[in-house]
Protein backbone atom coordinates (compact mmCIF):
# COMPACT_ATOMS: atom_id res chain seq x y z
CA UNK A 1 0.00 0.00 0.00
CA UNK A 2 2.66 2.45 1.11
CA UNK A 3 4.56 1.82 -2.13
CA UNK A 4 1.60 3.03 -4.14
CA UNK A 5 1.35 6.18 -2.07
CA UNK A 6 5.03 6.89 -2.62
CA UNK A 7 4.78 6.17 -6.34
CA UNK A 8 1.70 8.40 -6.52
CA UNK A 9 3.51 11.27 -4.82
CA UNK A 10 6.54 10.84 -7.07
CA UNK A 11 4.40 10.89 -10.21
CA UNK A 12 2.63 14.00 -8.95
CA UNK A 13 5.96 15.69 -8.25
CA UNK A 14 7.21 14.88 -11.74
CA UNK A 15 4.04 16.33 -13.27
CA UNK A 16 4.35 19.52 -11.24
CA UNK A 17 8.02 19.79 -12.13
CA UNK A 18 7.31 19.36 -15.84
CA UNK A 19 4.57 21.98 -15.62
CA UNK A 20 6.84 24.59 -14.06
CA UNK A 21 9.76 23.66 -16.28
CA UNK A 22 7.64 24.24 -19.39
CA UNK A 23 6.03 27.36 -18.06
CA UNK A 24 9.29 29.01 -17.11
CA UNK A 25 10.74 28.20 -20.51
CA UNK A 26 7.67 29.33 -22.44
CA UNK A 27 7.63 32.65 -20.58
CA UNK A 28 11.32 33.27 -21.00
CA UNK A 29 11.00 32.44 -24.71
CA UNK A 30 8.20 34.99 -24.91
CA UNK A 31 10.57 37.61 -23.53
CA UNK A 32 13.26 36.68 -26.06
CA UNK A 33 10.69 36.83 -28.81
CA UNK A 34 9.50 40.26 -27.76
CA UNK A 35 13.08 41.45 -27.77
CA UNK A 36 13.31 40.17 -31.34
CA UNK A 37 10.33 42.40 -32.17
CA UNK A 38 12.15 45.45 -30.80
CA UNK A 39 15.28 44.42 -32.65
CA UNK A 40 13.44 44.23 -35.96
CA UNK A 41 12.22 47.81 -35.54
CA UNK A 42 15.61 49.07 -34.39
CA UNK A 43 17.20 47.50 -37.44
CA UNK A 44 14.63 49.08 -39.75
CA UNK A 45 15.37 52.43 -38.18
CA UNK A 46 19.11 51.98 -38.47
CA UNK A 47 18.66 51.15 -42.17
CA UNK A 48 16.74 54.36 -42.81
CA UNK A 49 19.19 56.64 -41.01
CA UNK A 50 21.97 56.90 -43.68
CA UNK A 51 19.36 57.72 -46.28
CA UNK A 52 17.87 60.39 -44.06
CA UNK A 53 21.24 61.91 -43.27
CA UNK A 54 22.08 62.08 -46.99
CA UNK A 55 18.79 63.80 -47.76
CA UNK A 56 19.23 66.37 -45.02
CA UNK A 57 22.86 66.97 -46.01
CA UNK A 58 21.66 68.02 -49.44
CA UNK A 59 19.96 71.04 -47.88
CA UNK A 60 21.83 71.68 -44.67
CA UNK A 61 25.37 70.49 -45.27
CA UNK A 62 26.90 72.73 -42.59
CA UNK A 63 24.98 71.21 -39.64
CA UNK A 64 27.91 68.84 -39.16
CA UNK A 65 27.61 68.25 -35.42
CA UNK A 66 24.14 66.75 -35.67
CA UNK A 67 25.16 64.41 -38.50
CA UNK A 68 28.04 63.20 -36.38
CA UNK A 69 25.80 62.68 -33.37
CA UNK A 70 23.33 60.66 -35.44
CA UNK A 71 26.00 58.49 -37.05
CA UNK A 72 27.67 57.93 -33.67
CA UNK A 73 24.42 56.80 -32.10
CA UNK A 74 23.68 54.56 -35.04
CA UNK A 75 27.15 52.99 -34.99
CA UNK A 76 26.86 52.43 -31.26
CA UNK A 77 23.49 50.73 -31.68
CA UNK A 78 24.65 48.49 -34.49
CA UNK A 79 27.72 47.50 -32.48
CA UNK A 80 25.87 46.91 -29.21
CA UNK A 81 26.27 43.46 -27.66
CA UNK A 82 23.77 43.21 -24.81
CA UNK A 83 20.08 44.00 -24.80
CA UNK A 84 20.55 46.89 -22.37
CA UNK A 85 23.31 48.45 -24.45
CA UNK A 86 21.34 48.13 -27.64
CA UNK A 87 18.19 49.51 -26.09
CA UNK A 88 20.02 52.49 -24.64
CA UNK A 89 21.77 53.19 -27.93
CA UNK A 90 18.38 52.90 -29.63
CA UNK A 91 16.97 55.56 -27.31
CA UNK A 92 19.97 57.75 -27.97
CA UNK A 93 19.48 57.42 -31.71
CA UNK A 94 15.83 58.33 -31.30
CA UNK A 95 16.91 61.43 -29.37
CA UNK A 96 19.42 62.56 -31.99
CA UNK A 97 16.84 61.97 -34.74
CA UNK A 98 14.50 64.22 -32.82
CA UNK A 99 17.10 66.98 -32.90
CA UNK A 100 17.70 66.33 -36.57
CA UNK A 101 14.03 66.80 -37.35
CA UNK A 102 13.98 69.92 -35.21
CA UNK A 103 16.85 71.37 -37.24
CA UNK A 104 15.05 70.41 -40.46
CA UNK A 105 12.34 72.84 -39.38
CA UNK A 106 14.64 75.69 -40.35
CA UNK A 107 14.90 74.56 -43.96
CA UNK A 108 11.59 75.02 -45.81
CA UNK A 109 12.93 73.41 -48.99
CA UNK A 110 13.98 70.33 -47.07
CA UNK A 111 10.57 70.15 -45.44
CA UNK A 112 8.98 70.09 -48.89
CA UNK A 113 11.23 67.30 -50.13
CA UNK A 114 9.14 64.18 -50.88
CA UNK A 115 11.88 61.81 -49.90
CA UNK A 116 12.34 63.59 -46.59
CA UNK A 117 8.64 63.55 -45.84
CA UNK A 118 8.44 59.85 -46.57
CA UNK A 119 11.40 59.09 -44.33
CA UNK A 120 9.92 61.22 -41.59
CA UNK A 121 6.61 59.41 -41.81
CA UNK A 122 8.25 56.02 -41.80
CA UNK A 123 10.51 56.86 -38.88
CA UNK A 124 7.62 58.13 -36.79
CA UNK A 125 5.76 54.86 -37.51
CA UNK A 126 8.82 52.89 -36.40
CA UNK A 127 9.12 55.05 -33.30
CA UNK A 128 5.59 54.12 -32.33
CA UNK A 129 6.21 50.43 -32.92
CA UNK A 130 9.41 50.51 -30.87
CA UNK A 131 7.39 51.97 -28.01
CA UNK A 132 4.76 49.22 -28.27
CA UNK A 133 7.38 46.52 -28.64
CA UNK A 134 9.18 47.76 -25.51
CA UNK A 135 5.86 47.79 -23.70
CA UNK A 136 5.22 44.18 -24.71
CA UNK A 137 8.74 43.27 -23.63
CA UNK A 138 8.12 44.73 -20.19
CA UNK A 139 4.71 43.06 -19.96
CA UNK A 140 6.37 39.72 -20.71
CA UNK A 141 9.08 40.37 -18.14
CA UNK A 142 6.42 41.19 -15.56
CA UNK A 143 4.62 37.86 -16.08
CA UNK A 144 7.91 35.96 -15.93
CA UNK A 145 9.18 37.79 -12.85
CA UNK A 146 5.87 37.25 -11.06
CA UNK A 147 6.26 33.52 -11.55
CA UNK A 148 9.93 33.47 -10.56
CA UNK A 149 9.47 35.51 -7.40
CA UNK A 150 6.30 33.96 -5.96
CA UNK A 151 5.74 30.55 -4.42
CA UNK A 152 5.74 27.86 -5.61
CA UNK A 153 7.28 29.08 -8.85
CA UNK A 154 10.30 30.48 -7.05
CA UNK A 155 11.28 26.99 -5.82
CA UNK A 156 11.38 25.61 -9.34
CA UNK A 157 13.03 28.74 -10.68
CA UNK A 158 15.73 28.19 -8.03
CA UNK A 159 16.22 24.56 -9.03
CA UNK A 160 16.36 25.43 -12.72
CA UNK A 161 18.55 28.48 -12.15
CA UNK A 162 16.09 30.96 -13.63
CA UNK A 163 16.56 34.52 -12.42
CA UNK A 164 14.34 37.56 -12.73
CA UNK A 165 14.82 39.54 -15.93
CA UNK A 166 15.34 43.28 -16.03
CA UNK A 167 12.83 45.73 -17.43
CA UNK A 168 13.69 48.15 -20.18
CA UNK A 169 13.67 51.67 -18.86
CA UNK A 170 10.60 53.57 -19.89
CA UNK A 171 11.12 57.23 -20.58
CA UNK A 172 8.32 59.57 -19.69
CA UNK A 173 7.90 60.67 -23.29
CA UNK A 174 8.10 57.10 -24.50
CA UNK A 175 4.87 56.93 -26.43
CA UNK A 176 5.36 60.08 -28.42
CA UNK A 177 6.58 59.60 -31.94
CA UNK A 178 9.44 61.63 -33.35
CA UNK A 179 8.09 65.15 -33.38
CA UNK A 180 8.95 67.77 -35.87
CA UNK A 181 8.35 70.64 -33.51
CA UNK A 182 9.79 71.20 -30.11
CA UNK B 1 -8.83 39.84 -13.73
CA UNK B 2 -8.10 36.45 -15.21
CA UNK B 3 -4.80 36.11 -17.01
CA UNK B 4 -4.67 36.05 -20.79
CA UNK B 5 -3.83 32.33 -20.75
CA UNK B 6 -6.90 31.55 -18.66
CA UNK B 7 -9.08 33.57 -21.00
CA UNK B 8 -7.71 31.70 -24.01
CA UNK B 9 -8.24 28.31 -22.34
CA UNK B 10 -11.82 29.26 -21.40
CA UNK B 11 -12.66 30.38 -24.91
CA UNK B 12 -11.24 27.23 -26.47
CA UNK B 13 -13.23 25.11 -24.03
CA UNK B 14 -16.42 27.13 -24.52
CA UNK B 15 -16.12 26.73 -28.29
CA UNK B 16 -16.15 22.94 -27.87
CA UNK B 17 -19.10 23.05 -25.46
CA UNK B 18 -20.94 25.27 -27.93
CA UNK B 19 -20.48 22.74 -30.72
CA UNK B 20 -21.85 20.05 -28.38
CA UNK B 21 -24.95 22.06 -27.44
CA UNK B 22 -25.69 23.03 -31.02
CA UNK B 23 -25.25 19.46 -32.31
CA UNK B 24 -27.60 18.06 -29.66
CA UNK B 25 -30.17 20.75 -30.45
CA UNK B 26 -29.99 20.00 -34.15
CA UNK B 27 -30.40 16.26 -33.60
CA UNK B 28 -33.39 16.88 -31.32
CA UNK B 29 -34.95 19.22 -33.86
CA UNK B 30 -34.57 16.73 -36.67
CA UNK B 31 -35.86 13.88 -34.53
CA UNK B 32 -39.06 15.84 -33.93
CA UNK B 33 -39.11 16.80 -37.56
CA UNK B 34 -39.17 13.09 -38.45
CA UNK B 35 -41.84 12.29 -35.90
CA UNK B 36 -44.11 14.93 -37.35
CA UNK B 37 -43.60 14.01 -40.99
CA UNK B 38 -42.91 10.33 -41.19
CA UNK B 39 -41.60 8.38 -38.19
CA UNK B 40 -40.35 5.59 -40.46
CA UNK B 41 -37.78 8.01 -41.87
CA UNK B 42 -36.32 8.85 -38.48
CA UNK B 43 -32.92 7.39 -39.41
CA UNK B 44 -32.70 9.44 -42.56
CA UNK B 45 -33.50 12.57 -40.60
CA UNK B 46 -30.97 11.76 -37.90
CA UNK B 47 -28.29 11.16 -40.51
CA UNK B 48 -29.13 14.52 -42.06
CA UNK B 49 -28.87 16.11 -38.61
CA UNK B 50 -25.47 14.55 -37.98
CA UNK B 51 -24.21 15.59 -41.40
CA UNK B 52 -25.57 19.09 -40.92
CA UNK B 53 -23.99 19.55 -37.50
CA UNK B 54 -20.68 18.14 -38.75
CA UNK B 55 -20.66 20.47 -41.72
CA UNK B 56 -21.81 23.30 -39.48
CA UNK B 57 -18.95 22.66 -37.08
CA UNK B 58 -16.41 22.54 -39.88
CA UNK B 59 -17.83 25.69 -41.44
CA UNK B 60 -17.97 27.53 -38.14
CA UNK B 61 -14.39 26.64 -37.27
CA UNK B 62 -12.56 27.04 -40.57
CA UNK B 63 -14.76 29.39 -42.54
CA UNK B 64 -16.43 31.55 -39.90
CA UNK B 65 -14.39 34.59 -40.94
CA UNK B 66 -15.41 34.23 -44.58
CA UNK B 67 -19.04 33.62 -43.65
CA UNK B 68 -19.11 36.60 -41.29
CA UNK B 69 -17.44 38.84 -43.88
CA UNK B 70 -19.90 37.72 -46.55
CA UNK B 71 -22.93 38.81 -44.53
CA UNK B 72 -21.37 42.14 -43.60
CA UNK B 73 -20.69 44.52 -46.46
CA UNK B 74 -16.91 44.74 -46.38
CA UNK B 75 -14.37 45.75 -48.99
CA UNK B 76 -10.60 46.00 -49.26
CA UNK B 77 -9.10 49.25 -47.91
CA UNK B 78 -8.07 52.00 -50.32
CA UNK B 79 -4.35 52.93 -50.26
CA UNK B 80 -5.14 55.96 -48.08
CA UNK B 81 -7.14 53.89 -45.61
CA UNK B 82 -4.39 51.27 -45.72
CA UNK B 83 -1.76 53.83 -44.79
CA UNK B 84 -3.97 55.29 -42.08
CA UNK B 85 -4.74 51.99 -40.40
CA UNK B 86 -1.64 49.89 -40.90
CA UNK B 87 0.58 51.78 -38.46
CA UNK B 88 -2.04 51.62 -35.71
CA UNK B 89 -2.85 47.96 -36.34
CA UNK B 90 0.78 46.87 -36.59
CA UNK B 91 1.76 48.81 -33.48
CA UNK B 92 -1.02 47.36 -31.36
CA UNK B 93 -0.39 43.85 -32.69
CA UNK B 94 3.19 44.21 -31.49
CA UNK B 95 1.96 45.44 -28.11
CA UNK B 96 -0.34 42.42 -27.84
CA UNK B 97 2.37 40.06 -29.07
CA UNK B 98 0.30 38.66 -31.95
CA UNK B 99 0.77 38.81 -35.72
CA UNK B 100 -0.79 41.87 -37.35
CA UNK B 101 -4.27 40.87 -38.57
CA UNK B 102 -5.57 41.52 -42.08
CA UNK B 103 -8.04 44.37 -42.16
CA UNK B 104 -11.04 45.29 -44.28
CA UNK B 105 -13.41 48.24 -44.45
CA UNK B 106 -17.13 48.16 -43.79
CA UNK B 107 -18.67 50.55 -46.30
CA UNK B 108 -20.59 52.79 -43.90
CA UNK B 109 -19.98 56.51 -43.83
CA UNK B 110 -22.24 57.24 -40.86
CA UNK B 111 -21.75 54.70 -38.13
CA UNK B 112 -18.63 54.28 -36.05
CA UNK B 113 -18.12 50.59 -35.55
CA UNK B 114 -15.70 47.70 -35.87
CA UNK B 115 -15.45 43.95 -35.38
CA UNK B 116 -12.91 41.16 -35.49
CA UNK B 117 -13.40 37.60 -36.63
CA UNK B 118 -11.39 34.47 -37.44
CA UNK B 119 -10.43 31.33 -35.56
CA UNK B 120 -7.18 32.39 -33.90
CA UNK B 121 -4.68 35.26 -33.94
CA UNK B 122 -2.98 33.78 -37.01
CA UNK B 123 -6.21 33.83 -39.01
CA UNK B 124 -7.82 37.01 -37.76
CA UNK B 125 -9.55 39.70 -39.75
CA UNK B 126 -10.29 43.15 -38.45
CA UNK B 127 -13.08 45.26 -39.93
CA UNK B 128 -13.77 48.94 -39.30
CA UNK B 129 -16.34 51.24 -40.83
CA UNK B 130 -15.13 53.91 -43.23
CA UNK B 131 -16.72 56.51 -40.94
CA UNK B 132 -14.57 55.36 -38.03
CA UNK B 133 -11.40 56.18 -39.96
CA UNK B 134 -12.69 59.62 -40.88
CA UNK B 135 -14.02 60.72 -37.51
CA UNK B 136 -11.73 59.26 -34.87
CA UNK B 137 -8.52 60.91 -33.73
CA UNK B 138 -5.44 58.74 -33.60
CA UNK B 139 -5.83 58.06 -29.88
CA UNK B 140 -9.48 57.14 -30.25
CA UNK B 141 -8.74 54.89 -33.21
CA UNK B 142 -6.02 53.20 -31.17
CA UNK B 143 -8.54 52.66 -28.37
CA UNK B 144 -11.04 50.95 -30.66
CA UNK B 145 -8.43 48.85 -32.45
CA UNK B 146 -6.88 47.84 -29.11
CA UNK B 147 -10.31 46.64 -27.94
CA UNK B 148 -10.61 44.48 -31.06
CA UNK B 149 -7.01 43.34 -30.68
CA UNK B 150 -7.87 42.00 -27.22
CA UNK B 151 -10.77 40.01 -28.69
CA UNK B 152 -8.29 38.51 -31.14
CA UNK B 153 -5.59 37.85 -28.56
CA UNK B 154 -7.85 36.05 -26.08
CA UNK B 155 -9.68 33.92 -28.70
CA UNK B 156 -13.00 35.70 -28.18
CA UNK B 157 -13.11 35.86 -31.96
CA UNK B 158 -13.12 32.07 -32.27
CA UNK B 159 -16.02 31.64 -29.90
CA UNK B 160 -18.04 34.62 -31.11
CA UNK B 161 -17.62 33.74 -34.78
CA UNK B 162 -18.61 30.13 -34.13
CA UNK B 163 -21.67 31.36 -32.26
CA UNK B 164 -22.59 33.53 -35.25
CA UNK B 165 -22.42 30.63 -37.72
CA UNK B 166 -24.00 27.95 -35.51
CA UNK B 167 -26.80 30.22 -34.32
CA UNK B 168 -27.48 30.97 -37.98
CA UNK B 169 -27.75 27.26 -38.79
CA UNK B 170 -30.20 26.58 -35.97
CA UNK B 171 -32.33 29.56 -36.95
CA UNK B 172 -32.44 28.41 -40.58
CA UNK B 173 -33.31 24.78 -39.62
CA UNK B 174 -36.13 25.98 -37.35
CA UNK B 175 -37.43 28.29 -40.05
CA UNK B 176 -37.50 25.48 -42.63
CA UNK B 177 -39.31 23.28 -40.15
CA UNK B 178 -41.93 25.87 -39.28
CA UNK B 179 -42.54 26.94 -42.85
CA UNK B 180 -42.77 23.47 -44.31
CA UNK B 181 -45.28 22.55 -41.62
CA UNK B 182 -47.37 25.48 -42.71
CA UNK B 183 -47.66 23.99 -46.19
CA UNK B 184 -47.90 20.30 -45.35
CA UNK B 185 -50.61 20.67 -42.71
CA UNK B 186 -53.74 18.59 -43.28
CA UNK B 187 -52.25 16.38 -45.99
CA UNK B 188 -52.05 13.34 -43.83
CA UNK B 189 -54.14 11.80 -41.11
CA UNK B 190 -52.31 12.32 -37.89
CA UNK B 191 -52.62 10.11 -34.88
CA UNK B 192 -52.72 11.48 -31.36
CA UNK B 193 -49.04 10.77 -30.74
CA UNK B 194 -48.08 12.67 -33.82
CA UNK B 195 -50.06 15.64 -32.69
CA UNK B 196 -48.15 15.87 -29.45
CA UNK B 197 -44.89 15.63 -31.34
CA UNK B 198 -46.12 18.30 -33.68
CA UNK B 199 -46.84 20.56 -30.75
CA UNK B 200 -43.48 19.88 -29.11
CA UNK B 201 -41.84 20.35 -32.47
CA UNK B 202 -43.40 23.74 -32.99
CA UNK B 203 -42.51 24.86 -29.50
CA UNK B 204 -38.93 23.66 -29.83
CA UNK B 205 -38.57 25.21 -33.27
CA UNK B 206 -39.67 28.50 -31.83
CA UNK B 207 -37.62 28.19 -28.67
CA UNK B 208 -34.36 26.91 -30.20
CA UNK B 209 -33.46 30.18 -31.91
CA UNK B 210 -34.39 32.11 -28.79
CA UNK B 211 -32.19 29.92 -26.61
CA UNK B 212 -29.30 30.16 -28.99
CA UNK B 213 -29.77 33.89 -29.09
CA UNK B 214 -29.63 33.93 -25.31
CA UNK B 215 -26.29 32.11 -25.49
CA UNK B 216 -25.14 34.76 -27.92
CA UNK B 217 -26.17 37.52 -25.53
CA UNK B 218 -25.08 36.09 -22.24
CA UNK B 219 -21.59 35.40 -23.46
CA UNK B 220 -20.89 38.68 -25.13
CA UNK B 221 -21.54 41.36 -22.51
CA UNK B 222 -18.81 40.40 -20.07
CA UNK B 223 -16.48 40.00 -23.02
CA UNK B 224 -17.00 43.62 -23.98
CA UNK B 225 -16.00 44.93 -20.55
CA UNK B 226 -13.01 42.63 -20.53
CA UNK B 227 -11.92 43.73 -24.00
CA UNK B 228 -12.35 47.36 -22.95
CA UNK B 229 -10.04 46.94 -20.01
CA UNK B 230 -7.45 44.82 -21.84
CA UNK B 231 -7.59 47.30 -24.70
CA UNK B 232 -6.99 50.19 -22.33
CA UNK B 233 -4.08 48.24 -20.88
CA UNK B 234 -2.57 47.80 -24.34
CA UNK B 235 -2.67 51.49 -25.18
CA UNK B 236 -2.05 52.56 -21.56
CA UNK B 237 -4.68 55.16 -22.32
CA UNK B 238 -8.28 54.45 -21.20
CA UNK B 239 -9.29 57.96 -22.16
CA UNK B 240 -8.76 57.28 -25.88
CA UNK B 241 -11.31 54.47 -25.82
CA UNK B 242 -13.68 56.40 -23.55
CA UNK B 243 -13.69 59.40 -25.86
CA UNK B 244 -14.22 57.09 -28.86
CA UNK B 245 -17.29 55.70 -27.10
CA UNK B 246 -18.52 59.24 -26.46
CA UNK B 247 -18.34 60.02 -30.16
CA UNK B 248 -20.13 56.78 -30.98
CA UNK B 249 -22.89 57.58 -28.50
CA UNK B 250 -23.54 60.89 -30.23
CA UNK B 251 -23.21 59.79 -33.82
CA UNK B 252 -24.44 56.24 -34.39
CA UNK B 253 -27.89 55.57 -35.77
CA UNK B 254 -29.83 52.34 -35.76
CA UNK B 255 -28.44 50.08 -38.48
CA UNK B 256 -29.77 46.82 -39.84
CA UNK B 257 -27.24 44.05 -39.71
CA UNK B 258 -27.63 40.30 -39.85
CA UNK B 259 -28.85 39.33 -36.37
CA UNK B 260 -26.44 36.41 -36.14
CA UNK B 261 -23.40 38.70 -36.22
CA UNK B 262 -24.63 41.68 -34.18
CA UNK B 263 -22.73 40.51 -31.09
CA UNK B 264 -19.42 40.71 -32.93
CA UNK B 265 -19.47 44.48 -33.27
CA UNK B 266 -17.63 46.97 -31.11
CA UNK B 267 -20.95 48.63 -30.21
CA UNK B 268 -24.33 47.14 -31.04
CA UNK B 269 -25.39 48.32 -34.50
CA UNK B 270 -29.04 47.74 -33.57
CA UNK B 271 -29.58 50.41 -30.97
CA UNK B 272 -31.75 48.74 -28.34
CA UNK B 273 -34.60 50.67 -26.81
CA UNK B 274 -33.64 49.36 -23.44
CA UNK B 275 -29.97 48.65 -23.14
CA UNK B 276 -30.42 46.83 -19.84
CA UNK B 277 -32.79 44.30 -21.35
CA UNK B 278 -32.15 40.58 -21.41
CA UNK B 279 -31.65 40.77 -25.16
CA UNK B 280 -28.92 43.40 -25.24
CA UNK B 281 -25.71 41.93 -26.68
CA UNK B 282 -23.64 44.85 -25.45
CA UNK B 283 -23.40 46.65 -22.15
CA UNK B 284 -24.69 50.23 -22.21
CA UNK B 285 -22.17 52.65 -23.69
CA UNK B 286 -22.47 55.01 -20.70
CA UNK B 287 -21.49 52.19 -18.36
CA UNK B 288 -18.49 51.28 -20.52
CA UNK B 289 -17.35 54.90 -20.48
CA UNK B 290 -17.82 55.11 -16.73
CA UNK B 291 -15.71 52.02 -16.10
CA UNK B 292 -12.95 53.25 -18.39
CA UNK B 293 -12.81 56.64 -16.71
CA UNK B 294 -12.53 55.00 -13.31
CA UNK B 295 -9.39 53.08 -14.26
Amino acid sequence: MIEYVIIGILVLLVIIFVYYFNRLNVLSNTIDNSWAQIDVQLKKRADLVPNLVETVKGYAAHEKSIFEAVSDARARMVGAKTIEEKDQAGNMLAGTLKSLFAIAENYPELKANQNFLMLQEELSGIENKVAYARQHYNDSVLVFNNLVTTLPGSIFAGILGKKTRTYLEIESKEREPVKVQF
Amino acid sequence: MRTMEEQIATNKRDSIILVGIVSVTLVALFYLFAQVYDPSLVFVFLIIAVILSTLGTIASYWYSDKIVLSVTKTREPTPIEQAHLSNVVEGLAIAAGIPAPRFVIIADDVNLNAFATGRDPNHAVLAVTSALLKVMSREELEGVIAHEMSHIENYDIRFSSMVAVLVGIIVIASQIFLRSMWFSGGNRDRKGGNFIFLLIGIILAILAPIFTQLIQLAVSRQREYLADSSGAYLTRNPEGLASALEKIKNQNVNTKVNGAVSHLYFVNPLLPKNAESLFATHPPIEERIRRLREM
